[in-house]
């Protein structure tokens, strides 16, 4: 008796193609993306981009810079890109290093000050009197990860690339403090020692590395964060955007779905037998769910300042600029996927998939500048990357309207391509 | 309401409400409308007739613009169908509850009217009638989901005339509906003919045409196969002639021999013959006695549209 009722359900669920899809297609989906994601797939680790300025340019310095683009984990610039206007670029300069990872084209940049090469190892954070300046490290503090690396990459750096400058510096220390050995010298080698002791002590007490000093290695390093060190809670702005835009895409579909239901009841029909053409009846729905999806928006925005303190009666007019290209790019991704189904079934299905994936990679569920790099350029190919950019330039950055024009016109134009298609698509509901 | 008064200046000019001609439609190897020729008078109800899958929606969603034929042409009152002159010209009441069930019945008039490009006082005028005419003031502000099947359907022949058309297109506006709401919205119609509207009405109940249409065409497999008034079209197949439908039990090899040796058929188990005098019904009993059947029931009656469709077609017009 169980036999016929398992064989009634397999044929039901072979002839639910959204149950199918549901049941097997999205699950696979996932598991590839999270697996390329976080599974350390060969050949596509994340590297982190650094910018390198030398500003010593001794012997060192350069060893040093060599060694760390000769390492594999880290893509080393020391001048922009060549561009039509500017196909010689000149190095970066402290100034525009810290302009470039404030505008968030790199996670971190390295500083190689003058002097360094004096005196480049600080065996254990001497003061920089004694063993010269320390090298900066500028960062994005909404990326805790890359400073850690880049500060631990630099260190091994300085041990691989730079044996002569060490051995230099070591018979330098010796015969400064060392010596002869006399009964004076051990003595003075062990106030030393013991107060490399007192320095490890107290840094292990609660001291920062992160916010000064990296003084525990060979290499004085102090770390600045150039961008977000004055927010009161960093990944808010960065989630508020991420959240919002994923669920702006699960309302527009929906929103966009009334379309179908019109369609079955036979209203669309009616309407289109009026005054209102097809293209005008879509521009409608479209305005309706631009409106519905930049109200969407200001209410997550208006929620996040009101709980978690983000800073959002600064940034107006980059949120209003951003919500209302966002909001067109969704909506108008809703209306392609409302015309591309047959029914509110396939529909629920379809947006189900696209969105969780296009979230996926387009940085909703996880920052993409943790992710694999290939994976960061697929994410270029969804809204939810190009809309979490523009407000992270709005809100984190604090970038003026004016360096949107990138996402800008990424948003829009996908709004006005899946616009047209979704025009098209809809030819089928204009006449039998 | 004006219809009446712009219908008889476009009539005294000579041009006709629809004019349809030789009218073809195909959905792949299916030929849904066969080459349908049709002229409508100002003012006049016109019935399509027809089984289910006959060509009548199609036939009503070519007019209203809503089907582009393979072959033919229709004019509405001299606009090309699914012109713009042509839709503002026109009212469609589909055949199915084309609304929106989140709105209340005012919103859903206002929404339509508004698609007609009604505004301000007219729009506000076009509904109250709109409600008094369906009767549904009580219910003007309920959501539409929540009414009842009758009530829907009077919402949705109300939407289909929000913006007063000068012709109206109703598909099967009774389907579904219990016997109380039909003849209220047969009321609808009638205050609608009153008025001067040229309508055309779709259906597969004959009495529903023999009650509301002054013409009718009888359409079957795309094609209309007669066309008059409904005494006309009667007259045409049976001239003076009655029915006789009879019940018998019996042997049904002997039934039928009897059937077809009388010139009979036989539709659901009920005998039916055509005789031009009641005298010949005693024939018909003498044969049935001398075949050892059994009578049951015996009835004698004019013929009506159904007769005519079977007469025409073989088949009911319920098949």
């Amino acid at each position: 008796m169980i036999f016929p009722i398992v064989r009634t359900a397999v044929v039901a669920l072979r002839r639910d193609r959204v149950s199918l899809v549901l049941s097997f297609v999205v699950p696979i989906a996932f598991f590839s993306i999270f697996a390329v994601i976080f599974g350390g797939q060969h050949d596509s680790v994340s590297k982190i981009k650094v910018i390198v300025v030398d500003q010593d340019q001794s012997r060192a310095s350069q060893k040093l810079v060599q060694g760390l683009v000769s390492d594999g984990s880290l893509i080393v610039s020391t001048k922009p890109a060549p561009t039509k206007d500017q196909p010689a670029p000149t190095n970066y300069t402290a100034v525009s290093a810290e302009t470039a990872v404030k505008a968030g084209d790199v996670s971190v940049a390295l500083i190689v000050p003058h002097g360094f090469g004096d005196h480049p190892f600080s065996f254990g954070g001497k003061s920089t009197t004694e063993t010269g300046p320390s090298i900066e490290l500028l960062n994005d503090a909404s990326d805790m990860i890359a400073p850690q690396m880049v500060g631990g990459l630099l260190q091994k750096a300085a041990m691989t690339a730079m044996p002569e400058a060490m051995a230099e510096q070591g018979m330098k220390y010796t015969d400064q403090y060392i010596g002869g050995f006399t009964a004076e010298q051990r003595k003075l080698m062990q106030a030393n020692l013991d107060r490399l002791r007192e320095i490890e002590s107290k840094q292990g007490k609660g001291a920062n590395p992160a916010s000064s000093a990296l003084g525990g290695g060979l290499i004085a390093v102090h770390n600045r964060s150039v961008v977000g060190e004055n927010k009161k809670n960093p990944m808010v702005s960065f989630y508020a955007a991420a959240i919002g835009v994923m669920f702006l895409l699960f309302t527009a579909s929906g929103s966009a779905g009334a379309l179908l239901d019109e369609a079955e009841s036979g209203a669309l029909d009616r309407v289109l037998s009026s005054r209102i053409s097809m293209t005008g009846l879509l521009a409608g729905k479209l305005v309706f769910n631009i409106l519905l999806a930049f109200t969407q928006l200001t209410v997550m925005f208006l929620w996040a300042w009101s709980i978690f303190k983000l800073d959002f009666f600064s940034h107006i007019p980059g949120f209003i600029v951003m919500g209302l290209c966002t909001a067109f790019a969704v909506a108008a991704f809703g209306m392609l996927l409302a015309s591309i189904c047959h029914t509110r079934a396939q529909l629920g299905a379809l947006s189900t998939l696209a969105i969780l994936v296009m979230s996926a990679i387009g940085g909703s569920m996880f920052p993409r500048f943790l992710m694999p790099e290939a994976m960061q350029k697929a994410g270029l190919w969804t809204i939810n990357a190009w809309a979490i950019d523009g407000f992270t330039k709005v809100f984190w950055r604090d970038l003026p309207v004016s360096a949107l024009w990138p996402q800008v016109a990424v948003l829009l134009a996908i709004g006005i391509v899946l616009f047209l298609i979704a025009r098209r698509i809809a030819r089928r509901w204009e006449y039998a | 309401m004006n219809a009446s008064l712009t219908s008889d200046r476009l009539a005294a000019a000579g041009v006709l409400p629809l004019k349809v001609d030789s009218l073809v439609k195909r959905f792949g190897q299916v030929l849904g409308v066969d080459g349908i020729s049709l002229k409508l008078r100002s003012g006049e109800c016109f019935g399509l007739l027809g089984p289910n899958g006959a060509g009548k929606s199609t036939l009503i969603r070519a007019i209203a613009g809503r089907v582009i034929p393979d072959a033919g042409r229709i004019e509405v009152f001299g606009a090309a169908a699914g012109s713009a002159t042509a839709r503002a010209a026109l009212g469609w009441v589909p055949q199915d509850l084309a609304l929106y069930p989140r709105l209340t019945a005012t919103e859903n008039l206002r929404a339509f009217g508004s698609y007609y490009g009604l505004s301000g006082k007219n729009l506000d005028d076009a509904v109250a009638w709109s409600l008094d005419w369906a009767a549904l003031q009580d219910r003007a502000g309920a959501l539409t989901r929540n009414l009842s099947g009758g009530m829907k359907r009077r919402l949705n022949m109300a939407a289909g005339l929000i913006h007063q058309p000068r012709l109206v297109l109703m598909d099967e506006p009774t389907v579904g509906v219990d016997p109380q709401s039909r003849n209220r919205i047969f009321e609808m119609i009638e205050a609608l003919r009153a008025k001067g509207m040229t309508i055309i009405y779709t259906t597969h109940y004959m009495e529903e045409a023999e009650r509301l249409c002054d013409r009718i065409a009888i359409v079957d497999h795309g094609r209309i196969i007669a066309l008059d008034t409904k005494d006309a079209l009667v007259h045409a197949a049976f001239a003076s002639r009655s029915q006789v439908l009879a019940r018998l039990e019996g042997p049904e090899a002997q039934v039928n021999a009897w059937v077809t040796e009388h010139g009979g058929r036989l539709v659901e188990g009920t005998a039916q013959f055509t005789i031009e005098h009641p005298n010949e019904i005693a024939g018909l009993l003498d044969g049935a006695t001398a075949a050892g059947l059994e009578l049951v029931d015996l009835s004698l009656r004019r013929p009506n549209l159904e007769s005519v469709f079977l007469q025409l077609t073989g088949r009911e017009l319920r098949d």
